[in-house]
This record gives C-alpha cells, sequence and structure tokens, in this order.
C-alpha cells in the first residue's frame, strides 16, 4: 500500500511545472475515463491521450491515480486495478464506476442544441439519423434538458443566390463534381473565376461556405456561399488530391502562416471582439477592457478595411506602413466629403 | 510541487469519497465516511475535516453527482447519513447507432473552441463509453458551426436555463448609449452570427431582444434562480427577427469608385454612372436600401476612399465619425498638418 502510494506521488510531483489541473476537473475525466476504457481493454496510452484531449504522461498519471482508490478497505483487492506497461491499457475491479455519469446540462445543451441545428441544415442527407439520435439522447437526459429548448441556433438557407449555390454545391458534393465559380474577394473588392473540387460546405459564424480545392490558388480555399456570383456544375469528376485537408475552423475562417507579416493593433473595449474573431498571436487585456494583440497576416487589405470600419476603436501600433495607409485613405475619403462638390451633394458642411 | 501533489491528493480524496459513496447499499455516517476514505484519517481535527468534508459535498453536487442526505437510522433522525444513488449517478444505458453516434459526433462538433466545446466532447466520451466506434464515412461533409464568442453567454446562458433576474450594462444599437438593463431572461438564440437574448425588461414593462456583444461588462445576478416564468409558447426566433427587421429599408444613395464596391452593387436598386468631373476618375451613382444605420456605416467605411454616402445625412455623418476616428486622435492645438 504504502509503497503504492509513494510511487504515485512521485509520478504526479514531476509532471511539468503548470498551474495544477483542478481536482474535480481531473475527477471529471477519470469517472469517464474508466467506464471508457473497460470497454476498451488493450487500448493504446496515446489513443486514450488523443481520445481524452491529454498528454500520454498526463494519462500514466491518471492511471497511476486511479490505481490508489477503490472501495473501502484499503486493502489490495478492494483497489482498481491497472496495468499498462506495456504501452497497452487495462483496468480491472472498478465495477462500482463503471457507469459514466449522466449528461450534465452544458453536456446535453451542447449535444441537444448542436444535433437541433443539424436537423435544421437544408438538404441533410442524415436527418434520420439526427431523429433518432435526438430522440434517445433526449429520452436519456430527461428533466436536465428540460430548458435546452431555450437555447437555439438558427439555422437558415439564406435567400436567393445563397439558396441556389448550396443546393448546387451539395449536388456537386455528393456527385463529385468540379465546379465553376465566380466570386467575389471581398478583402480585395474584385470578382474572380475559378475551378474548385468540393470536400464540403459548412455553415460558420451565419454563413455557408463551400471548402475545396482551388485549382487557381493551387490550395484549400472556403468560399462564402453568398459571395458566389454564379456556380456551375462541370461534367469533370472533381475528386480533391489526396493532399488536400480540410481546414481546422475553430480559431475562424482566416489561417495564418508563421511567415507572414507581424501586426500589432491597440483595441479599444467596442473592437475587442476582433481578438476573439481573429487568430491572434498575443493579446495582452488593457484596464479599459480593450486589448493590445498581435496577429500575422499575407495580405493587409482586409486590415486596413478592418480599420476604416472600427474608426476609433482599433488603432494600428505596428507597422507603420500600414498605420500610415489607413491614415491617408481615411484622409482621402474625409477630404472628399469635405470638399464642396459639383454635383449632388445634399448637405451643406458647417466648418 | 505542493499544489501540484495537493491537487493529486484532492483528486484522489475526492474519487475514494465517490466510490464509497457509490458502493454503499445504506447512508453512511459522516464517521464511516471519515473511516472509509484514508484521505480524510490523516486530517488531524473534528473542525478540518468537517469542513472539508463539507466542500467535497459541493463540489461533487457541482459536478452532477446526485449525494443525497438521508436520515442515517430511519428511528434516530438526529444524525444523517450519506450516499449516492446509484441510478441517478449513472448515464441510463442507451445503445446509439454507428450512424446515431456519427451525427452526434457532427453535432459536438457544432461549437467552436469556446465556451461549450468542452463539455460537447466530454458529452460525446460519455456515450462513446457504451463501446459503439463511430463510423463516419456515410457522411456527407455539412457540419453546422456555432461561436460562442460573446463574454456574457456564458452567464446570460446560465440565467435562462435557471430563469434567475440578472443585470447588465447594454449598448443600445446605433448609438453610444449605454444603460443598466434589469431583465427576466427567457431564451438564447443564435441567429445570424449573433447570439440574442429574448427577455422580460421589468424597467420597461415589456419583453425586449437584447444582443450579447452588446452587452459590456458582467452580468449580475439580481435574485433567486425559478423566480419567474417563461410564457408557454414563447418563440425566440419570432421575437428575434421580428425585432431586428424592425425597422423598414430605407433608401441611400453612394457615389462607388468604378471597379469597386462590389458587394454594394449586388445588393444596389440601380446603379448609374456618374459624369467625370476629373477625365478618367470613374464614379458610380448607386441606390441602395439598408436598415441598420451603424451597420451600414461599418460595411462603407470599409471600403475607405472609395465609396462616399450622398445620402441620408445621417449615414453620412455615421461614416464621417469613424473615418475621423480611424485618422487617430487629432493633435491638440494649432493642425499639425502645414
Amino acid at each position: 500500500m504504502r509503497a503504492r502510494a509513494k510511487s504515485g506521488q512521485v509520478k504526479s510531483g514531476s509532471q511539468r511545472s503548470q498551474p495544477p489541473e483542478p481536482a474535480t476537473v481531473r475527477l471529471s475525466r477519470l469517472l469517464t475515463m474508466v467506464p471508457w476504457l473497460l470497454q476498451r481493454q488493450g487500448v493504446e496510452i496515446d489513443e486514450v491521450a488523443l481520445e481524452f484531449g491529454v498528454t500520454p504522461a498526463q494519462v500514466e498519471a491518471d492511471l497511476m491515480l486511479l490505481f490508489l482508490c477503490g472501495t473501502p478497505g484499503g486493502y489490495p483487492g478492494d483497489l482498481i486495478e491497472a496495468e499498462w506497461e506495456s504501452g497497452r491499457v487495462y483496468l480491472g475491479n472498478a465495477d462500482t464506476i463503471n457507469r459514466p455519469l449522466r449528461l450534465g446540462v452544458d453536456e446535453a445543451l451542447a449535444l441537444i442544441v448542436g444535433l437541433r441545428a443539424l436537423a435544421a441544415v437544408p438538404g441533410i442527407g442524415e436527418r434520420d439519423a439526427v431523429v433518432r439520435a435526438l430522440a434517445k439522447l433526449e429520452a436519456a437526459t430527461g428533466s436536465v434538458s428540460a430548458g435546452v429548448s431555450r437555447i437555439q441556433v438558427l439555422i437558415d438557407e439564406g435567400t436567393g443566390n445563397q439558396t441556389m449555390a448550396l443546393a448546387l454545391a451539395q449536388q456537386a458534393l455528393s456527385d463529385r463534381r468540379r465546379v465553376h465559380l465566380r466570386y467575389l474577394v471581398p478583402s480585395r473588392d474584385e470578382t474572380t473565376e475559378r475551378d474548385v473540387d468540393p470536400m464540403r460546405v459548412i455553415s460558420f459564424d451565419a454563413h455557408w461556405y463551400l471548402e475545396g480545392w482551388c485549382h487557381r490558388a493551387e490550395d484549400v480555399r472556403l468560399f462564402r456561399l453568398d459571395r458566389i456570383e454564379a456556380l456551375a456544375i462541370l461534367d469533370e469528376d472533381g475528386t480533391p488530391p489526396a493532399t488536400a485537408q480540410p481546414r481546422n475552423l475553430d480559431a475562424g475562417v482566416f489561417t495564418p502562416h508563421a511567415e507572414d507579416q507581424l501586426i500589432r493593433l491597440a483595441l479599444r473595449p467596442g473592437a475587442a471582439w476582433v481578438s476573439d474573431y481573429y487568430p491572434t498571436e498575443s493579446v495582452e487585456p488593457a484596464q479599459d477592457g480593450g486589448a493590445v494583440i498581435t496577429l500575422r497576416t499575407a495580405d493587409t487589405a482586409w486590415l486596413r478595411r478592418l480599420m476604416w470600419r472600427l474608426g476609433a476603436q482599433a488603432t494600428v501600433l505596428w507597422p507603420a506602413e500600414l498605420a500610415l495607409e489607413v491614415q491617408q485613405g481615411a484622409r482621402e475619403a474625409l477630404e472628399a466629403y469635405a470638399a464642396p462638390a459639383g454635383s449632388a451633394e445634399p448637405t451643406s458642411e458647417s466648418d | 510541487m505542493s499544489t501540484q501533489s495537493n491537487a493529486a491528493d484532492k483528486t484522489e480524496r475526492l474519487l475514494n469519497l465517490v466510490i464509497c459513496l457509490l458502493y454503499t447499499r445504506r447512508p453512511l455516517s459522516k464517521a464511516k465516511i471519515r473511516d472509509a476514505v484514508p484521505q480524510y484519517g490523516s486530517k488531524a481535527s473534528d473542525e478540518a475535516f468537517d469542513r472539508m468534508f463539507e466542500r467535497d459535498k459541493d463540489e461533487l453536487r457541482d459536478l452532477g453527482i446526485p449525494l443525497v442526505t438521508e436520515p442515517f437510522d430511519e428511528f434516530f433522525d438526529d444524525e444523517p447519513g450519506y450516499r449516492i444513488d446509484r441510478r441517478e449517478y449513472a448515464l441510463p444505458q442507451i445503445t446509439f447507432a454507428p450512424d446515431e453516434l456519427a451525427v452526434l459526433g457532427l453535432a459536438s462538433r457544432a461549437w467552436t473552441q469556446a465556451s461549450l466545446a468542452g463539455p460537447a466532447a466530454q458529452a460525446l466520451r460519455k456515450l462513446k463509453a457504451a463501446g459503439v466506434e463511430r463510423d463516419d464515412s456515410s457522411l456527407i461533409g455539412i457540419v453546422p458551426r456555432v461561436r460562442t464568442v460573446e463574454p456574457s453567454f456564458e452567464a446570460v446562458k446560465n440565467a435562462v436555463l435557471r430563469h434567475t433576474p440578472v443585470s447588465f450594462t447594454y449598448r443600445t444599437a446605433g448609438t453610444a448609449a449605454v444603460a443598466t438593463r434589469h431583465v427576466q431572461p427567457w431564451a438564447i438564440a443564435y441567429w445570424h452570427g449573433h447570439w440574442y437574448l429574448t427577455a422580460f425588461d421589468i424597467d420597461r414593462d415589456a419583453p425586449r431582444v437584447f444582443r450579447l456583444g452588446r452587452i459590456e461588462g458582467e452580468v449580475t445576478v439580481e435574485g433567486r434562480p425559478s423566480s419567474y416564468e417563461v410564457p408557454g409558447g414563447h418563440e425566440p426566433r419570432e421575437m428575434i427577427s421580428t425585432v431586428t427587421v424592425e425597422s423598414a429599408p430605407r433608401a441611400a444613395a453612394l457615389r462607388v469608385r468604378v471597379g469597386a464596391g462590389h458587394s454594394l452593387r449586388r445588393q444596389a436598386t440601380t446603379v448609374t454612372a456618374m459624369a467625370p468631373e476629373v477625365p478618367g476618375d470613374l464614379w458610380s451613382l448607386v441606390a441602395i436600401d439598408f436598415t441598420d444605420t451603424e451597420a451600414f456605416a461599418e460595411e462603407i467605411c470599409s471600403f475607405g476612399p472609395d465609396v462616399l454616402v450622398q445620402s441620408p445625412a445621417e449615414l453620412r455623418e455615421s461614416v464621417i465619425r469613424r473615418l475621423t476616428g480611424a485618422l487617430g486622435p487629432v493633435p491638440s492645438g494649432e493642425e499639425a498638418r502645414r
């Protein structure tokens, strides 16, 4: 007993010096990990780490801790059995906690609201599976899910063009056909023509996007459906290259590259959302609720446009050229407003 | 080192406590629990144990663990006993077909890294603890993604779920006016990229819609949970869509440089070429409808010097105000330009 306890201490004590994880967070993971492992005897530590979003070292520390716990009595026969020396995990004598804890409010909420949003997606092929999963989940969560109906994600098909583009994009996707797009690039304020092999259709931040391999860019690109001016399905195979990977959208639809230019912005509280919306390198919160952020981008055209839009709510700290471009553009526009324009100025300028 | 091992000790203690209370058929007295969970035994005083046990109980309940207090002995109710009801604790036996688990996976990934992504992933792991592996192969790639970047999301969501009155500082759309609002939250909905709260506004004595992104600072709890009723049949979608498109579309006249302002041209009612004042400097006159002045002013500003507002004056002033702000702080005293 004592020896086991000791090894557990050493192990957890030798973890890297991050702030310790709260005990309840870890407990919650352990209570889910035990039933999961019992169903998967012999699973590799790396797979456990991947599933639970922790390092393999943390999985080992967790197993070490489990190994110290058990039913009252404290004899070896009362303790949870765990073995992982081979890199594969075997767990036993954990019948008391062999079922996962029922879903908490946020857990039930996240899945139920997500499923309902999915059910509302126009033309989704799995609607039947969604309905079945939803019914089972609601039955299993019972009273917990009662208030969940008052949290809603309202997906809509958009209007006109967008509905048409959505239907065509879905068709191209299921038929694996290449498409031709006439597409508006708003950050450059220009219209482009391109051939695309569709990979998926995503609703993100209230917009529908077609993600696909763009033959013009020779890379994966996202196209907002409401900016597609025309979409034609071509009589050509639209299988994207094997190397084409969908982008991780967790940080939004922009993906910066390490070699891109470093930008530093001061945001006042009204523009603080920018730090959530675009992927940042660093965010230093300011006293007033704003922040100083750094981010990377290859193309500063969209940033200029963002800065004009934000007005006094944001300032470019670095690079100086960008700050100057923003000022010049704003000044040019203001001078046009101040000019006693010849044709049709409706309001008189006061000073 | 010490906080690290303290946290590990505490996890060990809580886990043993959970196992012990699930294991017992009869409610256990505090004394029995203290004996059964070795990590309590080492605590010196009774007071220290009492405090620790009270905290542990609360923390387990916060995790959703149904720890119940029952009379320890039905004939003597002076001392309470504790146990965890196993049927209440465990996720009911549900088996999902592979395609159902696949759509559950999609649903869980609808939440990006903010707020609900963690609970979504944890929920999915619990469901997968039943042993079914999911099969994504049948799914065609359609994915809804929802973001909860509004700092007030968590607090407002909890108030909606618990029927708790709250107050917050709110910036009214289209103005810089900021006021404290006292409300009874009814529902929240994600619509056109924003989270909205529908609520009963106590001061205005009427239902109102609030955009979460316009809530500034902390959301303050102003009463007890379950202290009001949400009207039956409340449909957030109807209320939000009515309010957000409430203002009738108004007409604007814009001067748009030729070759620029594509998105505006696409929404235009009419586009007419203007006679050039300077040869080669080509502009169009774009007639376009808009509803939200501030939002439309933002869009116009994003074109910088390529789009100018002719009318209405309110839109024009909003654009000028923003662009003046974008110039940066004006040097005090004499003009810096000359």
